[in-house]
């Protein structure tokens, strides 16, 4: 199949390549051997956040270089990597109050809403609706809104009060999981019954089964039903 | 509808036979029928793509003619001179790798109070661990237990499994769900606190612990937050080690690491490396997808290149296993752009059947990953693949029968990232089913280790996906998530340990190349390439 090609333009620079590819893979193709802005080519690490124009149109525009295709005089920057401010916390030494998260980062209070963030999201997340609670002091909603986030700060290089939010929200997230989110008593009872050495016969006797009666075994083992 | 109208017809075949397929169960093979398939089918069957090793410990052992090259290869070092006796970092414990195994070993190793350097080769958290979807298992559930979870394990692995690691894997479990909870991971959960749990392919019980479809990515950011918290763990990021640093003795004494950032661009001359003299060595460094064995495409992460396991054969590691990879059934076989991309297993768990061209099934869906993956390639072959515009084969996976069995907007809500994922292309997945066909996924086997993941290099600790044996000739979804956080735990610790234990008077030698050297010339081997690889080259080509 004959490939389309277009006109695109890198750092300025003029290539022409397939219409097919996504914007990484059209760096390659362009002959950008990367070393930054590029991580797990699948849309989960938000290592290679990019911004483009195109050519004619002033806005800016945002994406995923490994998840979005090119398109016809497509102005392409990478952004290898944007200063974002990370305080220091141990987790372990919170108690896991909403307070806390506004005490770490206090400018989240200085948003004005704009919504900005929620423009520039390439996950499509409802950032501004997540900075508001956390400015209501509602973490569950917070953690909830924000879980989709693979962190490539984008929202935070479009912000005009400057927040880092994806931090904030991570911070969220593991309050959440640590303090608010119900305990697991089917856990904790496991741990238990393992270190009381309850399962240690029934391994051993495995380990030390010929292997022709482990795979009868294995063969016949019950399975737990779907539903 | 955003496929092409072939395509689109072909799809239209599937909705029709959605009705008849809604109750009808695919028969699960019996194990000769299974045994039958993989040697047919299976891509580490295929003798023509593998080489046998001429020197190293594994000497005489196949292993995929990619990774065959680089072990035997030359030293990025070779010819350069480096001073080794002022290092540029003293540490106890070197991390190589930041990964999930590379972070779980970096925070327990400062538990222990030992000085920690992570180097990675980009940045923390880049890896497979980041990209892991379906979730992590544990036996915690009242019928379930670490015994039930062995079996599974050992079956899934073709009863090839280091028994003793297996042990480990499913005891150390639950404490290792509970660390990550501790830390702050966000598991489903029902309003009593339970854990949801579903099945995988090969688990008796619904033992798969999850968040949502970015269960690796919500372990590994948290693991990544914990991990730049703390003041005693240095992390150098864009620094892949590019070989280990011995004694006399041959014992690990720390690495030297190429600094990515300064090398190799317009502006530098040379090539800028970092000497890091270290009491014990934990090689993290995950797997080797990006070699594309056999032309597979592959769902690996960018730095996946096996490079580990090439420092470890130089300085003497025996390796496990390394003639066996998983080839996951269901990586993205249409649209182009994202092909080899994973389709996680959950999909199937949920209910998804794989379909042939005829919108028949020919496979249970949930049958052990190498045994699906081998279906799907023997339907291709026998012309019962759909062909993209691609030109590649590929097979049915039928997602909007979760809709049906388990309701609407099931879809949306257990599968957001990867909704998410085929709506950039224009493919809505609770309303068409997608094309499949597998993807290399995982190196089954690496260098050896025992249960405190030592080798048989004296303070030479490796964990995770670089390690052999745990999984045997085949891996369980769900347990690599759980290898990476159990044996990255067992490796810090055990490292951490053997630091304390060791005077710091350190012997940095390169002695090892020297031997490895002799042992080339004397097969008659001119290497045909210089190793690790560090990162693919894609320029000019399309990934």
């Amino acid at each position: 199949m004959a490939e389309n090609m277009i006109d695109i333009y890198i750092m300025g620079e003029h290539h022409r390549v397939p219409d097919s590819l996504t914007i990484l893979q059209a760096l390659e193709y362009a002959g950008y051997r990367l070393i930054r802005g590029v991580g797990c080519r699948g849309g989960f690490c938000g290592a290679c956040a990019t911004v483009y124009r195109v050519v004619g149109d002033y806005h800016l525009k945002f994406a995923l270089a490994c998840q979005t295709k090119v398109e016809p005089n497509m102005q392409l920057a990478m952004i290898p990597y944007f200063p974002a401010h990370q305080p220091r916390y141990r987790l372990s030494e919170l108690k896991g109050t909403a307070q806390e998260v506004l005490d770490i980062y206090p400018e989240m209070l200085t948003c004005y809403g704009c919504n900005t963030c929620t423009k520039s999201c390439p996950q499509e997340i409802d950032v501004l609706g997540y900075v508001s609670a956390i400015v209501r002091g509602d973490i569950p909603l917070a953690a909830d809104i924000s879980f989709d986030c693979i962190m490539c700060g984008l929202c935070v290089s479009r912000c005009p009060a400057e927040l880092v939010k994806h931090h904030a929200a991570l911070l969220c997230r593991r309050i959440y999981g640590k303090f608010l989110a119900p305990r697991s008593e089917h856990l904790k009872q496991r741990i238990q019954e393992i270190k009381s050495g309850k399962f240690n016969a029934a391994i051993a006797e495995l380990k030390n089964m010929p292997q022709a009666e482990l795979k009868k075994l294995y063969a016949n083992r019950d399975i737990e039903p779907e539903e | 509808m955003a496929y092409p109208s072939p395509l689109n017809e072909l799809a239209t075949r599937v909705a029709e036979t959605r009705p008849d397929r809604l109750n009808q169960a695919f028969p699960r093979l019996t194990a000769e029928e299974k045994d039958k398939l993989l040697h047919e089918y299976h891509p580490d069957y295929r003798a023509d793509t593998f080489s046998t090793l001429r020197v190293g410990p594994n000497a005489g052992d196949r292993t995929p003619r990619e990774l065959a090259l680089l072990l035997e290869g030359e030293s990025l070092l070779k010819g350069t001179n480096i001073a080794l006796d002022h290092p540029d970092y003293d540490c106890d414990v070197l991390v190589i790798g930041g990964g999930g195994a590379g972070c779980a070993a970096a925070l327990i190793a400062e538990d222990l109070g030992a000085k920690v350097l992570v180097a990675t080769k980009l940045r923390l958290g880049d890896a497979n661990t980041m990209m892991a979807q379906g979730g992590i298992q544990a036996a915690d559930k009242e019928n379930d237990s670490p015994a039930i979870h062995y079996l599974d394990v050992l079956g899934g692995g073709h009863f090839a499994n280091i028994p003793e690691l297996v042990e480990t894997l499913v005891t150390d479990a639950p404490e290792a769900i509970q660390w990550l909870e501790e830390l702050g991971v966000m598991f489903d959960k029902n309003p009593d606190g339970s854990m949801k749990t579903i099945h995988g392919g090969g688990t008796s019980r619904k033992r798969m612990h999850t968040a949502r479809d970015y269960t690796g990515a919500e372990i590994m950011r948290t693991l990544r937050d914990e991990v730049k918290s703390r003041p005693q763990i240095t992390v150098l990021e864009f620094s892949p080690a590019v070989e280990l640093l011995t004694d006399s003795t041959g014992a690990t004494t720390g690495a030297v690491l190429l600094n990515l950032n300064l090398s190799g661009n317009a502006f530098s001359r040379d090539y800028h490396y970092t000497v890091v003299r270290a009491k014990t060595v934990i090689i993290a460094t995950g797997g080797s997808g990006r070699l594309h064995y056999q032309g597979f495409p592959t769902s690996n992460h960018y730095g996946a290149t096996g490079d580990g396991l090439v420092l470890a054969y130089r300085a003497g590691a025996r390796l496990a296993f390394i003639d066996t990879m998983q080839y996951h059934p269901t990586g993205v076989a249409y649209p182009q752009q994202i092909i080899g991309q994973l389709v996680t297993e959950k999909v199937r768990s949920l209910g998804a059947q794989l379909l042939n061209i005829d919108g028949q099934q020919f496979i249970y869906p949930l049958e052990t990953r190498d045994v699906v993956a081998s279906a799907i390639i023997r339907e291709c072959q026998q012309g019962k693949g759909v062909v993209t515009p691609g030109n590649i084969s590929g097979v049915w996976l039928d997602t909007p029968m979760i809709e049906i069995l388990r309701g609407p907007g099931t879809v949306k809500k257990e599968l957001p990232a990867m909704v998410r994922q085929f709506a950039r292309f224009g493919i809505e997945l609770d309303k068409e089913p997608i094309l499949v066909y597998p993807t290399l996924h995982y190196q089954n086997g690496g260098v050896a280790i025992d249960p405190d993941c030592r080798t048989n290099v004296p303070f030479l600790f490796v964990a995770g996906e670089a390690s052999g044996g745990v999984h045997g000739r085949n891996r369980l979804m769900g347990n690599s998530l759980l290898d990476v956080i159990v044996f990255g735990r067992r490796a810090g610790a055990a490292a951490a340990q053997n630091a304390r234990a060791r005077g710091s008077n350190l012997e940095l030698t390169l002695k090892h190349l020297e031997k490895w050297d002799q042992e080339l010339q004397k097969q008659r081997i001119a290497p045909a390439t210089k190793s690790p690889l560090i990162l693919p080259d894609y320029t000019k080509k399309e990934a």
